[in-house]
């Protein structure tokens, strides 16, 4: 046996390693490099309420959740009921941003499936969500005390993150002064 | 009921499959004549309880039957009769199902168009597709069950993915999927030859037919899928290099390439080791593009839901069938005498060269797609390959194919005369100097060196292709006689030749040439461009069977002259709650206006709108048309037919001989 008639097998093994591997990571789970930098500040009309307006600096002092979501992602009616779990029985302090919606719709939507959100910011333009990094939605960032993004996720909350990673995180960060 | 059908007919054509894949490889192996007699039998029963599965599924759609997981997924009672029988595609299961299936059909043909074959060779064809097919009715029926059923159906389904409603995307998949999956035919041939040892030209002639049919599926799918993707996603782009896009742009540059090696071992006896290897990578290749779609280990606007456990099958399918391929291609290849020379200046080196070059894309776009893979794997965190390393790659390797393609087909086999043919070929040098300085220069609104190269490139491919079948005339035949004269294959190279000229046209000038502009119109505000004025007329709102839409007005005129009226939409698919962008078109063979609906601004009335002047842009899909075309008058030519004649009247010879 010739050894060059084996080169093309040599190759292809060592695609088959590459695509091993790449089975085992995940392809949407881009870090921010905003992750220990300071969260931008947002001002943006309140969804419920337009004359109200959300801003980033009222939540100050306390560990909270900023979830981008819209009516018009799938994922993000997915992940609803798990956020008001989150927001009910756990405690968590959600700020949303719904992000290029429709007033009414989104207004729709939180009155037929429920309201996690102590407040929803209204971003149909995309002003706010540009300073964020943001390309898809859902997202959620986890914000500390002073104000620093701590953690972010690409794609839907579930119980499982909550279990293994997000809950210990925020606990964690309750503790910091 | 019906889907319990399907499933047990699912579960059967699996067991057909496997009869079809062990019986004749083992029968041809051991000289056992009535197990290498199942093959067809086996293989047609396969193809019939496919199309029964098949069948079901489409019924579960068109009867609304959302206790079936996978039409309440993608379908909806308001969905338009095409999209429910094009939805049976358009998601993992349902698609994976119709992969089986024209892998089924393939085999079919096989089985009817192979009369001119050994029946040996014919079985070990088929036996090796079957296994193919176990393979990938295993997945389905372990991973991806189409027919699962719902608990609870709901009453009513979550729709079709709105991008997918839409009639060019309706049938770009199937399209697709015929060509890749034609592929394994010519795998499959190339893997019989190794298993019976004989690796000569014989095996070549039969898999050329096969190949050029499959290599004009592909063409056409890749075709109705850039297509697709310049007018629904409204960005006015026609190839994006996606990694999935890549995934079906990849085999199809190894197909071309083994259709051209192909032609040389069948009728010089050379390449032959080569030739099986691009048999093998092109199918490899398919194989690969289907793992990279449904494993989500790349994101892409196309990628599937996604579920390792998928992942890990395919990858291990993938392992076993290309693993296994290379392993008996480094046994088999090694044994390979090859006596025939060649010398430099001849068709042989011609076509090597288009080889190397086609290859070396391949890999290039290979290497482009899997990079970022491969630098997340070695923990060097996500980067993405986009456009610029395409592009700044492909194009310095296609210059050289488009300036070799028209020579090649004029070099004789052997060996030709260097100075002879460069005296054959200076007039159309020039002549492709002066048009590629000329026309850029009196048509165009600017002079660019792409545009110089482009139109140079073009006219040289037109022009050393046209001389191809002018110098069939001569030798006491008349320029009619000679054409009439050529067969059905020189037509076909041809014409694929031309659409390559006519392709790099289309590519050429639309990039270089094309004008965009993001305004903000008001009802009645004007815009020019390109020599067009733009007269944005405002937006009404419109009810579609299952989607609302906000259906602009843009008027059109040159120098006062009416040209068009166009109707942008902005679209809310009523379930998915998706926005989709329909822009508006006016085509033409010289220029396209399109225009495409942002976002409302303001209370006025006003909208954001885009529009784009695109010249030529509609030659690039007609340039794969041509191509197509060609690959058609090829794998139509008589000769095959011919050979398939003579082998059956040498059959019934012999029997009538033995019963005489």
């Amino acid at each position: 046996m010739k050894a060059r008639f084996l080169i093309p097998l040599g190759i292809f093994l060592v695609v088959v390693v590459f695509l091993a591997i790449g089975l085992t990571k995940d392809p949407r789970d881009v870090p921010s490099v905003l992750i220990n930098e300071k969260a931008p500040e947002f001002v943006l009309p309140d969804l419920l309420d337009p004359e109200k307006q959300v801003r980033s600096a009222d939540m100050r002092g306390r560990v909270w959740l900023l979830n981008v979501w819209g009516t018009w992602c799938p994922e993000c009616w997915r992940e609803h009921d798990f956020l008001k779990y989150l927001a009910k029985s756990e405690g968590v302090a959600i700020i949303g941003i719904d992000w290029r919606d429709e007033r009414g719709e989104a207004l729709a939507f939180l009155r037929n499936k429920g309201n996690p959100f102590l407040a929803v910011g209204f971003d149909p333009d995309s002003q706010a969500i540009m300073d964020w990094g943001v390309y898809g939605a859902p997202e959620t960032f986890l914000i500390d005390k002073k104000g620093f993004i701590r953690w972010k996720h690409t794609g839907a909350i579930t119980s499982q993150l909550w279990r293994e990673e997000l809950k210990a995180l925020m606990q964690r960060l309750e503790a910091e002064s | 009921m019906i889907p319990e059908i399907g499933h047990l007919a699912l579960i059967l054509a699996l067991a057909m499959a496997l009869a079809q894949g062990l019986f004749p490889l083992i029968g041809a192996h051991r000289g056992i004549p009535s197990w290498v007699a199942m093959a067809k039998p086996a293989a047609q029963a396969h193809l019939l309880f496919m199309l029964v599965a098949y069948g079901c599924l489409t019924y579960a759609f068109l009867v609304h039957d959302f206790s079936v997981a996978y039409v309440a997924h993608n379908s909806n009672t308001q969905l338009p009769t095409l999209y429910l029988i094009s939805g049976v595609w358009g998601a993992h299961e349902g698609s994976l199902l119709f992969w089986a299936l024209t892998l089924a059909l393939w085999t079919g043909a096989v089985t009817f168009f192979s009369r001119s074959v050994p029946q040996v060779m014919v079985a070990r064809v088929v036996g090796v597709m079957g296994l193919v097919s176990v393979g990938f009715l295993l997945f389905m029926l372990l991973t991806s069950n189409p027919f699962d059923r719902l608990f609870n159906p709901p009453a009513e389904g979550r729709d079709l993915n709105p991008l997918l409603q839409d009639p060019g995307l309706a049938i770009h998949p199937p399209m697709l999927y015929m060509g890749y999956v034609g592929f394994s035919v010519a795998f499959a041939f190339a893997i019989a030859a190794m298993l019976g040892g004989r690796l000569d030209a014989a095996w070549a002639r039969w898999s050329r037919p096969w190949t050029s049919v499959a290599w004009v599926f592909l063409t056409l799918g890749i075709v109705l899928g850039s297509w697709w993707a310049y007018y629904e996603l409204g960005w006015g782009g026609w190839w994006f290099w996606d990694p999935v896009e890549n995934a079906s742009f990849m085999p199809w540059i190894v197909g071309t390439a083994l259709m051209h090696s192909l032609a040389v071992t069948e009728k010089r006896g050379a390449f032959k080791a080569w030739t099986v290897l691009l048999a093998i990578f092109a199918f490899s290749l398919s194989l690969l593009g289907t793992f990279l779609v449904r494993s989500g280990v790349l994101t892409s606007v196309h990628a599937f839901a996604t579920d390792p456990a998928r992942g890990v099958f395919i990858l291990l399918f993938l392992g076993v069938v290309v693993g296994g391929s290379l392993l008996l291609y480094s046994w088999r290849a090694a044994q390979i005498k090859s006596s025939v020379k060649f010398q430099l200046v001849s068709r042989e080196t011609g076509l090597l060269l288009n080889n190397v070059i086609l290859v070396v894309t391949a890999c290039s776009v290979l290497l482009g797609t899997l990079y970022p893979l491969m630098i997340d794997a070695l923990g060097g965190g996500k980067i993405s390959v986009g456009p610029p390393y395409f592009n700044s790659v492909f194009i310095p390797l296609t210059v050289p194919l488009a300036l070799l393609v028209g020579v090649g087909a004029l070099l004789r086999w052997k060996s030709d005369d260097a100075a002879a043919l460069a005296v054959r070929l200076l007039p159309h040098l020039l002549i492709s100097v002066v048009a590629g300085f000329g026309l850029p220069l009196i048509f165009a609104p600017s002079f660019s060196w792409g545009a110089v190269l482009g139109v140079f490139l073009a006219t040289w491919v037109l022009f050393t292709t046209l001389q191809w079948l002018r110098e069939r005339a001569g030798a006491g035949r008349g320029l009619w006689q000679a054409l009439r004269s050529t067969p059905r294959g020189g037509w076909g190279m041809v014409f694929g030749h031309l659409g390559i000229a006519v392709f790099v046209l289309g590519v050429a000038l639309t990039s270089i040439y094309s004008t965009e502009k993001d305004l903000r119109l008001e009802p009645g505000e004007n815009y020019s461009l390109g020599g067009y004025d733009f007269l944005f007329e405002g937006v009404d709102v419109t009810q579609g069977p299952n989607f609302t839409a906000n259906r602009g007005r843009v008027v059109i005129s040159r120098d006062g002259a009416h040209v068009a009226t166009l109707h942008p939409e902005k679209r809310v698919y009523a379930v998915q709650r998706m926005p989709m962008t329909e822009a508006g078109i006016d085509a033409g063979l010289f220029r396209d206006l399109f225009v495409a609906l942002g976002e409302p601004l303001g209370e006025e009335g006003a909208w954001a709108v885009r529009i784009y002047h695109k010249p030529f842009v509609r030659w690039i899909w007609l340039g794969g048309l041509f191509m197509s075309l060609g690959g058609l008058l090829a794998a139509s030519d008589r000769r095959y037919f011919k050979l398939a004649r003579k082998a059956r009247l040498t059959a019934d010879q012999a029997a009538a001989g033995a019963t005489a």
